[in-house]
């Protein structure tokens, strides 16, 4: 039998966790839902955006807050290079080719890597007391990317609903064609929404350096379970990728605890599978 | 089409002729790269039975996996021949593809939600072949135990790489002829249909879950096999080489690159990236890891944004118009 702590633990590990897969699914599920397309290659930009925090700091000697900040930009200017380049001349294809373009872009970022910076891991650990609360050890590196990581999914949420441009992003994900006729330019708008989106890839990318070792192949790790997390909480629904980030990493949090981690993210997986078996519009949408 | 029939005739005899070419001491090699097409190709061709109707798989790894593994298995924990092994491992897979492919149509996941459903599938194989590792290997991957005869058709290991050429030739001209069967049946016209407008189809009475099976199980077993003969072949299997997500993005990729509509453009594309890496892999040795690669990722994209029918595809229509033209317009060009 496994001490109760430590499943306790593994909550709360999984809530912290989750924060971080709640902000790299909100950035996916932003562009996803306003141009209505899947940018396989999300968490590769993220793992870009790690390496431009990495050597930053490591080889340019910036402040790491600073570099955080680099991170953003970094993240803004890939997001529009990513829409212009690619995403732009294939508006139209069919949904398939779309797919795999930005497939094809996985492949190009992961070989990149290599090339450029080898397979090493290289990670930035940053060094905070661990907390220790009724026996429970949460480590607070964590908890300080939870918190900021809360802090930009709350500033996204506000640009989307204070701002005009916010407002038109909104309109955007709601009717394509009405939009068009409200005088709004949806081919600008598609551009900002990718620069927003690839600015949360920098800041999760920042917030990801300090907890995690990037490598090429980075994007492997996180980006299925991020895919699956939009399409859990309903494609382009921000409020329902946040909780469906917090499910999924409960499940793989508790899970990897009480079998194995494998086990985990295969319970996780299996889940999702049979969730869009029964609710396909994701676990928010009302049945039709 | 009678010189087109020419070509291809020349071509097959050609490649059958090719183990007995004098290929001095790079002969071994190329033989293996031959093979390492064939089976791919035949996977490529498996994986487009699906793809060209719209049912874009983003896990055949999977079904690669299931069918290496469970062929290898087999053998090294049951003394099971690998006649019966793959065979076993062929219908596994079947009944696990239907298993997934059966609720896919029922309630209808078709688009980007296919692909997800089937890209999550793929990682549960994966990892339960990582998780297992006390019989897979784990991510060390798991070699098929040798005997000690050199060559042996019980056992299917063959120290003579030329045998495992003409069986993977004989493999990749099954899958060939099943895409050509399928494209000249009536199953063509119903899976189009569905593919166009689901809804539609079913009211003209065609049975959508039916056809949707029949290809799924089609294009899985065909896949299976392909994996059970790469293991088979590489007397070794590993679950990022033969599971996986990378694993089945490659497969997606030959295929487009090819032509996903045309019954060579699976070949093709898998003919080109595979002599493409192995080119810069001894070109570049080991100076520049990655580089191969990278200019796969980049040939990807461009040739989805500039030619989305493949490169076989597009030269295939390119000449189909030409012939079909009237010949005094040929005459005159």
């Amino acid at each position: 039998m496994i001490d109760p702590i430590f499943i306790l633990e593994a909550v709360v590990n999984g809530i912290l966790l989750g924060g971080v897969l709640a902000l790299l699914a909100l950035g996916l599920n932003l562009i996803f839902g306003v141009i209505d397309i899947v940018w396989i290659a999300y968490v590769d930009l993220v793992a870009l955006c790690m390496y431009a925090v990495y050597f930053l700091v490591a080889l340019y000697g910036w402040p790491l807050w600073l570099a955080g900040v680099g991170s953003i930009g970094v993240g803004a200017l890939l997001g529009v290079l990513v829409h212009l380049l690619i995403i732009t001349p294939i508006l139209s294809s069919p949904p398939i080719n779309q797919l795999l373009a930005t497939g094809g872009l996985l492949f190009f970022i992961q070989s990149v890597a290599t090339l450029l910076w080898s397979t090493d891991h290289r990670s930035l650990r940053v060094d905070l007391p661990t907390i220790e609360l009724g026996g429970i050890f949460i480590s607070f590196t964590r908890l300080l990317a939870f918190g900021l990581s809360i802090l930009a999914m709350t500033a996204l949420y506000l640009f989307l609903k204070r701002t005009y441009t916010g407002t038109a992003i909104r309109a955007v994900s709601q009717d394509r064609e009405a939009i068009a006729l409200m005088g709004a330019r949806p081919q600008r708008l598609y551009l900002v929404t990718s620069a927003v989106g690839g600015a949360m890839a920098g800041v999760a990318g920042a917030l990801l350096i300090i907890q995690y070792a990037v490598h090429p192949y980075f994007g492997g790790a996180f980006g299925p379970l991020t895919f699956m997390i939009c399409v859990l909480g309903g494609l382009g629904n921000m409020v329902g990728a946040f909780f469906a980030a917090f499910i999924m990493a409960q499940i793989i949090s508790v899970g990897g605890v009480m079998v194995s981690t494998e086990m985990g993210y295969v319970i996780a997986f299996v889940v999702f599978i049979v969730l869009m078996f029964v609710r396909p519009g994701g676990i928010f949408a009302k049945r039709g | 089409m009678t010189a087109l029939r020419v070509v291809g005739l020349v071509a097959l005899a050609a490649i059958v002729l090719v183990p007995f070419l004098p290929l001095g001491a790079a002969q071994e090699y190329i033989w293996h790269v031959i093979i390492q097409i064939f089976l791919w190709s035949l996977v490529g061709n498996a994986w487009s039975l699906m793809g060209r109707f719209g049912l874009v798989s983003l896990g055949h790894g999977a079904f690669l996996g299931v069918g290496a593994y469970a062929t290898v298995l087999f053998w090294n924990f049951f003394g099971m021949t690998p006649w019966l092994g793959a065979t076993l491992a062929v219908l596994l897979t079947v009944a696990f593809a239907l298993v997934v492919a059966y609720p896919c149509s029922r309630f209808q996941v078709v688009g980007h939600y296919f692909g997800l459903v089937t890209l999550a599938v793929g990682e549960v194989i994966r990892l339960l072949i990582v998780a297992e590792r006390d019989w897979t290997g784990g991510s060390l991957g798991v070699s098929l135990k040798t005997v000690s005869t050199a060559s042996d058709w019980w056992t299917l290991q063959f120290a003579d790489k030329r045998v495992f050429y003409y069986v993977g030739m004989a493999a990749w001209l099954f899958g060939l002829w099943v895409w050509w069967r399928v494209d000249r049946s009536m199953a063509r016209s119903a899976m189009e249909a569905i593919g166009e407008d689901e809804t539609a189809a079913a009211s003209v009475g065609i049975r959508v879950t039916r056809f949707k099976m029949g290809i799924t199980a089609l294009s899985a077993a065909l896949t299976a096999l392909g994996g059970a003969l790469l293991a088979l072949y590489l007397a070794y299997a590993n679950p990022d080489t033969l599971s996986g997500i990378g694993v089945s993005l490659r497969i997606v990729f030959a295929v487009v690159l090819g032509g996903m509509y045309s019954l060579l453009g699976p070949f093709v594309g898998t003919a080109l990236t595979i002599a493409l890496s192995e080119y810069l892999r001894i070109y570049f040795g080991i100076k520049l890891i990655g580089i191969a690669e990278t200019i796969y990722g980049l040939l990807l994209i461009i040739f989805i944004i500039f030619l989305p029918a493949g490169i076989y595809g597009s030269i295939a229509d390119a000449l189909r118009r030409r012939l079909t033209r009237s010949p005094a317009v040929v005459a005159r060009t």
